[in-house]
């Protein structure tokens, strides 16, 4: 069975390129604008695993993050979220609000991949 | 009809073959992107004589020139039994008026002699160059120079 | 195309309407506007920027966009409160954004002097490069560190044994990450075996799902070392007690058997008081989060190609001929004269129209990235200028065809350096004026009468007219003694011709004038006038058709040849009897329409359908206005009837003619030339009005 990820970006360029690289590595791809709407999509697919970036407009990544925890049908689901480098205070953030792991931009894929694979069960 | 050559790399080409003021021409039939009756066409102000004006090809504007009236022979008023070859230009189309169309030859390149010295000034712009078939002197016609030297400065 | 490839298109795309969206905001703020999300927009634009340019290694871009991040995330903070001068640094810190990712995608950066110096402004205003970190969010987690083994041995040649003993907290779970995946990745790295220790596994009266009861003591033996081992927990540390010991390596010794059960019993004393404080810590979600953050509903797009909107706009086009041709056959075929066909005629006429205006409508784009490409130039101009300008917008919503959008930027970019160079005063002069310091231009879209009309106006000191009327007499324009109104000075100004040397200045110059603007203009198949009041400011009118595919027009024919006239040049039909007619001698006529003289123009002749025409009392003569507002007559032999054509290019396969605009397919398939109304009159009227100035007093 094909593994679907959930990734949202508001960020096209980022979404193609999250696209690709999952793509490649075989995995089925749905996408997201913001928070808001990754929710949505959130319920319509039930994917395995997601990607959230945090900086997005209506909802941010901490405000999705936090709103899939709370939610008894998805709160076992495993989200990456995408940060940069010197962002620390936003990685501890993003974990609080109950993060599964992270990705750093601009990412490797073979690191994303590992990732991914490191939190899906 | 089809002249063979012993030479395996000389290239064979298909012309459309022609008649325009009682003398036979032929185009490259890759140059040819179709052929239709004549319809009436509209007059363009100003235009050279040979441009007999435009006709609507399926909601392209098209300009028809005269074959005859360019290669210095007198014009013909068209009727109903004229033909229109419509030929691509570079990124134009245009469409040659001709007297009727006769055959599609299949021609070696090799076949194709230079044009003769006594051919017109005007015909040495168009005509690339003579085959020689059953007694017939086919030229063959070059769109290059055919439209308005004018629109060369166009076309960008 | 190659799938980078066409990611990075799309990132300069994205760059586009980020730098557009980053504008926006700048300006909302400049205007007072501090709502938190306008700053979280302007914030995101650059991060988005930031993060695209990293993938691509465009590390120039990377490092400027950083720093006006950083400013920006202080914003956004509240640390720091922009004052007028930090907006006009955010503003000029956005257009050599701009610029650095023009030059990024065109390929290689090659000044950066701007740059730096910008970045300097940057480093002065948030004190210092590079971001601190915010110290408190630290000192509430106290998370502990990984318990790290403690020799680090030197890399031995042969497989490596490390013991893990792994038991999570229940956070890790609560994180929804997984022990068995990250067996499953330690798998990877090379032979794995695992002991489950279930030894507090409570009975399942007391049993908690949530919690964590379970530990593993795993044995792995990889080439890999132990950075690659521990990179596997990474997610989960400080979720879960965490041991890596290298039990055995090929060359040294095994290490020592340390007691880490005191270890982790303290940490796991201490872990549910960090998790209790974390949980405290976590903001409480925000209900009514979303709505505020919305400030207009997301309207739904698609994006299309424009080749297959384009292509449907031709087929459409072909519809309407086809439909025309259709009605006329059927109406003219004489056995049918059903009223039933004819309704359904109409009623299909009137079908194909409504998809016609729908499809057009769909090349319409608002005017708004036009106009706030002048707010740019205004900034540039009025610096370089040392003005104080506001530029004000009005109706940017507007909708026009794309292609008029596109080929509208040069002729308003043009108009408005003019109205900041030339029109507007300075400030002390404007003061000493009685006016504002700070000068206007304004910019305002409407649609008005089934046309686009956009005004640039400024608020500066109006055409000088003597001067204007001297320098025309100098560059032999007008005759010496001409008279002529205020309004024909303005017009003066589209002569080519008018602008010489002494005009051109660095900013409006490049030898453009505006009778350049004005054929831009007409090429589009618009029209241009001016008014202007001395001391006050001058107004530049453009009116533009909506699309440039149909035209509203008068069929008429000039010796069965047919040929249409556009609609917007027509003002009236007049009668032409013999008495109005006035020889003026070698084949010029003109004729009086109530007390003003115009030029008569014989069309057949003057097209060369047909030598002059002896009787000039037939046919019908049809008041024309050209761009620049002068009047003609145009001689025609009939007028068929007003509809709305589709226009051709005759350009396409022939080339331009003089004196016609473009053909169009009329209801019988034929060709009809589309008259160009200017270019037919133009030269006409120049000569008229040089040779015959007494007439023109006669108004």
């Amino acid at each position: 069975m094909t593994v679907t990820i959930l990734t949202v970006d508001d960020s096209r360029t980022m979404r193609d390129m999250l696209r690709m690289a999952l793509v490649d590595a075989g995995f089925r791809v749905v996408q997201a604008e913001d928070g808001l709407h990754g929710l949505d999509v959130l319920r319509g697919e039930k994917p395995q695993v997601v990607i959230t970036d945090i900086n997005m407009p209506r909802m941010d990544g901490f405000g999705f993050i936090e709103a899939v925890r709370q939610d008894a049908q998805y709160r076992a689901i495993p989200i990456l979220v995408l940060t940069t480098e010197s962002d620390d205070e936003k990685k501890l953030r993003a974990r609080r609000a109950g993060a599964t792991g992270w990705i750093v931009k601009p990412f490797d894929p073979a690191k994303l991949i590992a990732a991914v694979r490191r939190v899906a069960a | 009809m089809i002249e063979k050559s012993l030479n395996p790399q000389s290239r064979e080409a298909e012309f459309v073959a022609f008649r325009a003021g009682s003398l036979e021409f032929c185009i490259n039939i890759m140059s040819v992107r179709e052929i239709r009756g004549w319809t009436p066409a509209t007059a363009i102000p100003r235009a050279p004589s040979y441009i007999r004006g435009v006709i609507n090809l399926r909601g392209v504007v098209l300009p028809i020139v005269d074959l005859g009236v360019r290669l210095g022979l007198p014009g013909t008023e068209p009727t109903a039994r004229h033909v229109i070859i419509v030929a691509q230009v570079g990124e134009r189309a245009a469409g040659l008026l001709v007297d009727s169309v006769s055959d599609i030859l299949s021609v070696e390149d090799t076949s194709i002699q230079p044009t003769p010295d006594v051919a017109s000034q005007l015909a040495r712009m168009f005509v690339r160059g003579v085959i020689a078939m059953d007694g017939r002197m086919i030229s063959v016609i070059t769109m290059d120079n055919v439209l308005p030297a004018g629109m060369d400065l166009e076309a960008a | 195309m190659d799938p980078m490839a066409e990611i990075r298109l799309t990132f300069f795309q994205e760059c586009e309407e980020q730098l557009t969206a980053l504008e926006n905001g700048l300006l909302s703020m400049q205007e007072g506007d501090s709502d938190s999300e306008t700053v979280n927009a302007v914030f995101r634009a650059v991060h988005s920027i930031k993060g695209g340019a990293g993938a691509f290694k465009l590390n120039a871009l990377v490092n400027f966009a950083h720093i006006f991040e950083t400013a920006l995330d202080r914003v956004r903070s509240g640390e720091l409160v922009p004052d007028v001068d930090a907006m006009k640094l955010f503003l000029r810190a956005a257009d050599a954004l701009a610029d650095l990712v023009s030059a990024s995608r065109d390929g290689g950066v090659e000044v950066t002097a701007p740059y730096v110096a910008i970045e300097e402004e940057f480093n002065a205003l948030i004190g210092g490069g590079g971001a601190a970190a915010e110290e408190d969010e630290f000192a509430n987690l106290a998370f502990q560190p990984i318990i790290t083994a403690f020799d680090e041995p030197p890399p031995p040649p042969a497989q490596n044994v490390f013991t893990i003993r792994l038991r999570p907290l229940r956070e890790l779970f609560a994180k929804a990450n997984e022990p068995l995946a990250l067996f499953r990745e330690l798998a990877r790295l090379g032979t794995l075996t695992s002991i489950c220790d279930i030894k507090n596994l409570p009975f399942l009266d007391t049993f908690e799902p949530e919690d964590s009861y379970l530990s593993w003591e795993l044995r792995l033996e990889t080439d890999s070392q132990r950075a690659a081992v521990k990179e596997v927990f990474d997610f989960v540390e400080g979720d879960c007690d965490l041991a890596i010991e290298l039990a055995q390596s090929a060359t040294a010794p095994p290490p020592p058997e340390m007691d880490i059960t005191a270890i982790l019993r303290k940490v796991r004393e201490e872990a549910p008081a960090i998790a209790a404080a974390a949980a405290a810590a976590a903001p409480p979600p925000e209900a009514d989060a979303a709505p505020k953050a919305v400030k207009a509903a997301v309207q739904p797009t698609i994006r299309v190609d424009l080749d297959r909107v384009d292509r449907l706009i031709n087929l459409v086009g072909e519809l309407v001929i086809n439909q025309a041709m259709l009605t006329q056959r059927v109406l003219h075929s004489s056995h049918v004269r059903d009223r039933e066909v004819t309704s359904s005629l109409e009623e299909l006429e009137r079908l194909t129209r409504e998809i016609q205006e729908s499809v057009m409508a769909i090349r319409a784009q608002p005017v708004r990235p036009l106009f706030q490409r002048m707010s740019r130039i205004v900034r540039e101009v009025a610096d370089a200028t040392s003005k104080d300008v506001r530029l004000r917008t009005e109706g940017e919503a507007t909708e026009v065809d794309k292609t008029v959008v596109e080929l509208l930027a040069d002729p308003l970019t043009h108009m408005i350096r003019n109205a900041v160079d030339h029109g507007l005063e300075g400030p002390e002069q404007r003061v000493a004026a009685g006016k504002a310091p700070e000068g206007t231009v304004k910019l305002a879209a409407a649609h008005r009468s089934g046309r686009v009309i956009i005004e640039v106006s400024d608020d500066g000191q109006g055409i000088n007219r003597p001067r204007v009327l001297q320098k025309a007499i100098a560059n032999g324009l007008v005759p010496p003694d001409a008279q002529l109104s205020d309004s024909e000075i303005d017009n003066l100004l589209f002569l080519p011709g008018f602008s010489t040397a002494s005009t051109v200045s660095n900013i409006s110059g490049r030898g453009v004038g505006m009778d350049v603007v004005k054929r831009s203009i007409q090429a589009l198949g618009g029209r241009i006038s001016i008014a202007s009041a001395p001391g006050k400011g001058s107004t530049f009118t453009l009116s533009l058709p909506l699309t440039l595919a149909v035209l509203d027009g008068i069929v008429v024919t000039v010796d069965e040849q047919v040929f249409v006239i556009p609609l917007t040049a027509i003002v009236e039909t007049v009668k032409h009897e013999p008495s109005r007619i006035h020889h003026l001698g070698d084949h010029s006529f003109v004729l009086r329409v109530r007390d003003v003289l115009v030029p008569l123009i014989d069309v057949g002749a003057e097209l060369g359908v047909r030598g002059p025409t002896s009787d000039l009392r037939s046919g019908v003569a049809i008041l024309i206005e050209t761009a620049n507002g002068t009047r003609s007559a145009l001689l025609v032999d009939n007028i068929q009837d007003q509809r709305q054509v589709v226009i051709k290019s005759l350009e396409t396969n022939y080339m331009r003619v003089d004196g016609i605009a473009a053909a169009t397919i009329l209801g019988d398939g034929r060709v009809a030339m589309i008259l160009d109304v200017d270019a037919l009159v133009g030269p006409r009227h120049h000569d008229w009005v040089a040779a015959e100035t007494p007439l023109a007093k006669a108004s």
